[in-house]
């Protein structure tokens, strides 16, 4: 950045951490951005007349009379039709080394959609895996995250959902993203002939961490832009939220913050909720669907990020190899949409709803029939049934390679139900059951 | 004149001011950025400077900014016309602010200052009143609302004169007071209250003795909430906390509901906005909307205003309650006032407790709770609040800070369990771990003994030992096998299923099931109780838990129809004939 005319120029710095730098300056504005050398910093704590400044790329190589220039204003993004089919870094930068595009300057980590202004999600997002579609229906305006293991292919079936979803644009916010993985999504988008409805905000493994806490805020007001001015479906794509979170416990630790459960900022529930609220049903017909990656450690769901996140989305899809069919399905008991109840039976057909959990209820028999067989234990025949129709469960349904639409998912199930069980087994409602069941 | 202040600096939503006079703690103040003029609340004074809280986001603010001390603390404004409005944390109506988004500095006012009310006096002059007192009273929805001499009037005070009966503007004066010394009080329908602080105009606050009505068969029936008591509901994410919450506020017993989201999801308000106005309240025959406010300070709306919001509504709460209402106030969640009570402290350098929260957590929480209850007005009607709370404790652990502190302060726990929740078994409520402290009331015994039916408390404890019983067969199944106990094991467990699926277990998605009255909860329980207390003559397990299961079959189709409908009693002969069908000779 060229510095302007009559811009003060520091030479001056009292302090440097690992990630902040110390200076005295007058007329500084809270969040403001300053240029330091050549990278960016923003104003995270001022005290009289002592500024304290977050340096994104990290104070390596910083000597005590490098140039600080403040810019006057937080950080923006300029918005425009422009955006679409575009690649930027953290700063809204274009990667590929083209031209900056030209549109309005917005201020990232705008205001809050007012609550009472908001319509009830009521859109289906189909993506047609039974996993999601049937058990854990997603409606347009959610939040909804991936809890998967590092080794998951939760990036392939992100990439999946989103090419599938018809959305009119998909952002991607791209953290600590690996640069096959960043290919890899920037080759699929590219083979779906979907290049021109995506715009991409990537911040990869060989970038500075601390530059990640900008990825969401400039995905999120791309998004706004298309949705808010546009009426737009916007489908917001945002891997990997647990580095996102690293990045701000490093932050927080270097601002001498005490720390809460897991080393995490006690802030954290609250800047979550900041990013994942975002997701919104627009009076104008536009709407933001925010789909996360959150990695887990082990599976384990208590960590803070996970926790916190469980929280604050409307629900959680989890991968599993299931070991029965060696394929990956997306987990009946652990996963979750909150948001299903607003269209399952009512956008789709009238026994969605029971026969959902009747499989799910089935489903678990199985697994206690399993336990009992590993244990030892001589199955009864119900035990055998249900084990068998856990195996076509899971096969001809929950695998995420399988792409069928609603209603044949259901026919599906039914057949499943017809096929092991009695109908006093399947319980479901009497005149659900005599209109449905597969003689 | 105001004590004035400027900005010295800035630390993310705290903000240390600079004053030239006399400033308290909690007092709220204004901060100037620009031409935004955003609230803050002091929350720690050191020598010539104070510590703010703004409760909205700093950013662009500069040192040297203005700052305006007010000379009070945070106040609700107490008034007709209070219900069916959505508020934010700061008693802001969010129906009234203009445009898509709330900008930094947004006030709108809480009432219709310009609307008419009808106002009927119900005091007369020479009659001596004090704090509290009803007035008159105006027609609110359909809710008498009693105005009042205000709160904070000490003292006695003898009536000089009251309006006619007739059409008056809240800020018109209906009634003229005067104390000892013949000062003179004009007394308006709208009156401000420091929402920190408890209203104690009452003369008693007795043991709470009734039991209020939610619908809910785990709760009525197996944990009943008393009115006037308290209760609370941790559980991990996903347990279904709010879907149980948002069925209480349809169908519970109240007179008026306040609902605070505080630090939630913004589409679960939306949820209430959508069907609240719609839905009809079967009781009484009006809109739930009407008997509805809300107090909405979600995720994304700034964190300071989060801890107001929670007593911005139990003051409102109380308001109500001084007119001799059943109040229910809810708020989904309290860990989330907690974590921003952690946010403050570490932004001002306190020492924490544990996992980082205030050491004075434990005293906050049950200050809080202490508010609710039920009391004698001075004129003898009673009023109640009643307070449910939900906890969301990190990792679904039931030993951290807030669900602990929050269990020495409420009197009914309704633990929700992953376990359950997993297995779709809802209300994930634990039947086991979850208790009413209120069973143990003689009061609500007797209350009980009267209103559904003579021993009922034992009732309930048979059930819990039906459900206790199943477990621990359970246990003994999985341990030894299904062929390694005997069958009578499998009737033990299959009784406390068949109590689960059928009373505990509840669909709040189906219109008939979702809302169950006390006197079909009897009825079901009765009959349920009594399968449970026979002895059948199973041959092998498989018979056995085929047995049951086309019971529990049944029963859940009974649960499905309209109550004594001609299906609903088909299905009870049915159940009655498979019962004989297997009777021990």
């Amino acid at each position: 950045m060229t510095t302007r005319a009559f811009q003060k120029v520091y030479t001056k710095i009292d302090n440097i951490t690992k990630a902040t730098i110390t200076l005295r300056a007058t007329g500084v504005g809270n969040d403001e951005l300053a240029t330091v050398g050549d990278r960016l910093a923003q104003v995270v704590k001022i005290m009289g007349d002592k500024v304290t400044l977050q340096v994104f790329a990290g104070t390596e190589g910083l000597t005590t009379d490098t140039e600080v220039v403040f810019h006057g204003a937080p950080p923006m993004l300029r918005v425009s039709d422009a955006l679409a089919g575009r690649f930027f870094n953290a700063y809204g930068e274009p990667l590929e080394g083209g031209e900056m595009i030209e549109g309005e300057a917005r201020e990232i980590g705008g205001p809050t959609v007012n609550p009472y202004r908001r319509l009830q999600p009521s859109e289906l997002i189909a993506t047609g895996i039974a996993g999601i579609d049937l058990n854990n229906t997603i409606v347009s305006g959610q939040k909804i995250p991936f809890f998967a293991d590092p080794d998951q292919p939760y990036n392939v079936v992100m990439a999946d959902v989103a090419l599938r979803a018809k959305a009119d644009k998909i952002i991607l916010g791209g953290m600590g993203l690996t640069n096959d993985d960043f290919l890899y999504f920037k080759q699929i988008f590219e083979n779906a002939g979907a290049l021109d409805r995506i715009v991409s905000f990537v911040n990869t493994t060989d970038n500075p961490p601390v530059e990640r806490l900008l990825v969401p805020d400039m995905a999120l007001t791309a998004a706004e832009y298309f949705a808010v001015d546009k009426g737009e479906k916007v489908l917001v794509l945002l891997t990997d939220m647990t580095l996102y979170a690293d990045a701000l416990a490093i932050v927080s630790n270097r601002m001498d913050q005490i720390p809460s459960k897991d080393s995490m900022p006690g802030s954290l529930y609250s800047d979550l909720a900041k990013i994942y609220e975002k997701a919104v049903q627009l009076p104008n017909g536009g709407s933001i669907t925010i789909i996360a990656v959150t990695t887990l450690s082990g599976g384990d769901i208590t960590h803070a990020i996970p926790d916190n996140t469980g929280y604050i989305t409307e629900g959680q899809l989890f991968l599993r190899n299931d070991t029965d069919t060696g394929k990956v399905i997306v987990d009946p008991f652990r996963s979750l949409s909150r948001l299903k109840q607003l269209v399952i039976g009512k956008k789709t057909r009238e026994d969605h709803p029971q026969v959902m959990n009747a499989c799910v209820r089935l489903y678990a028999d199985a697994a206690n029939a399993k336990t009992k067989q590993e244990n030892g234990f001589d199955l009864s025949d119900y035990d055998e049934r249900a084990l068998n129709f856990a195996r076509d469960y899971s096969e001809k349904l929950l695998s995420i390679d399988v792409n069928i639409e609603i209603e044949q998912m259901l026919d599906i199930a039914w057949t499943l139900f017809a096929k092991y069980f009695s109908k006093g087994e399947v319980s479901i409602k009497q005149e659900l059951a005599e209109k449905y069941w597969k003689a | 004149m105001k004590t004035l202040g400027r900005v010295n600096g800035i630390i993310s939503n705290i903000v240390i001011a600079k004053v030239d006079g006399p400033v308290g703690q909690n007092e709220i103040c204004h901060v100037y950025c620009g031409d935004i003029r955003m609230m803050a609340e002091v929350i720690k004074v050191i020598g010539d400077e104070a510590y703010v809280q703004v409760y909205d986001s700093t950013r662009g603010l500069k040192i040297g900014d203005k700052v305006e001390f007010e000379g009070h603390m945070l106040e609700a404004t107490l008034a007709p016309g209070l219900l069916s409005r959505n508020y934010d944390g700061l008693q802001n109506d969010l129906e009234k602010m203009d445009g898509l988004f709330i900008n930094r500095g947004s006030i709108t006012d809480p009432i219709d200052f310009d609307a008419k009310w009808d106002f009927k006096p119900l005091a007369k002059a020479g009659d001596k009143v004090s704090a509290g007192d009803w007035l008159g009273e105006v027609k609110e929805q359909w809710v008498m609302h009693k105005i009042m001499v205000p709160f904070i009037m000490q003292g006695n005070y003898t009536v000089k004169s009251v309006v006619a009966a007739g059409e008056y503007k809240v800020t018109d004066t209906i009634a003229v007071v005067v104390d000892a010394d013949n000062n003179e009080y004009n007394i308006t329908m709208v009156q401000k209250w420091p929402v920190k602080q408890a209203i104690r105009c009452f003369s008693e606050k007795p043991r709470p003795s009734r039991v209020m009505e939610t619908g809910v068969r785990a709760i009525d029936t197996f944990n009943p909430l008393a009115e006037g008591g308290t209760g609370f509901i941790p559980g991990p994410f996903g347990a279904g906390k709010t879907v149980l919450q948002h069925a209480i506020s349809k169908q519970a017993e109240a007179d008026v509901i306040i609902i605070v989201a505080c630090g939630e999801r913004a589409n679960e308000v939306v949820e209430i906005f959508a069907e609240f106005p719609e839905l009809v309240d079967p009781r009484t025959g009006h809109k739930l909307m009407e008997r509805t406010i809300i107090i909405c300070n979600t995720s994304n709306m700034p964190v300071a205003a989060r801890e107001a919001s929670v007593y911005t509504g139990m003051t409102i709460g109380e308001y109500y309650r001084s007119m001799g209402l059943k109040v229910l106030v809810m708020a989904d969640s309290t860990s989330r006032w907690a974590q921003a009570l952690r946010e403050m402290s570490n932004r001002l350098e306190e020492l924490p407790g544990q996992d980082a929260f205030p050491m004075d957590l434990s005293a906050v929480i049950s200050n809080f709770y202490s508010r609710a209850g039920l009391v004698k007005l001075n004129n003898g009607e009673v009023g109640s609040v009643t307070f449910l709370g939900t906890v969301s404790p990190a990792g679904g652990n039931l030993k951290e800070p807030v669900t602990e502190s929050t269990k020495k302060a409420a009197r009914c726990f309704y633990a929700l369990s992953q376990g359950r929740a997993d297995s779709k078994r809802y209300p994930a409520i634990d039947p086991l771990e979850s208790y009413s402290k209120y069973l143990e009331y003689p009061e609500v015994r007797s209350y009980l003994d009267e209103h559904i039916e003579k021993n009922w408390v034992d009732a309930v404890y048979a059930g819990k030992t039906v459900m206790q019983r199943g477990k621990e067969a359970n246990d003994q199944i999985n341990i030894v096998g299904d062929d390694g106990v005997p069958v009578e094991y499998h009737e033990r467990f299959w009784k406390s299923e068949l109590l689960d699926s059928v009373i505990l277990q509840q669909d709040a998605f189906d219109d008939i099931d979702a809302n169950c009255p006390i006197e079909r909860q009897k009825m079901m329980y009765n009959m349920v109780l009594d399968i449970c207390g026979k002895s059948f003559d199973l041959e092998n397990f498989e018979v056995c838990s085929s047995f049951f299961k086309q019971l529990i079959y049944t029963f859940r189709q009974m649960n499905y129809s309209e109550w004594k409908s001609e299906q609903f009693e088909s299905f009870r002969a049915q159940i009655e004939e498979l019962v004989n069908s297997k009777l021990a000779k």
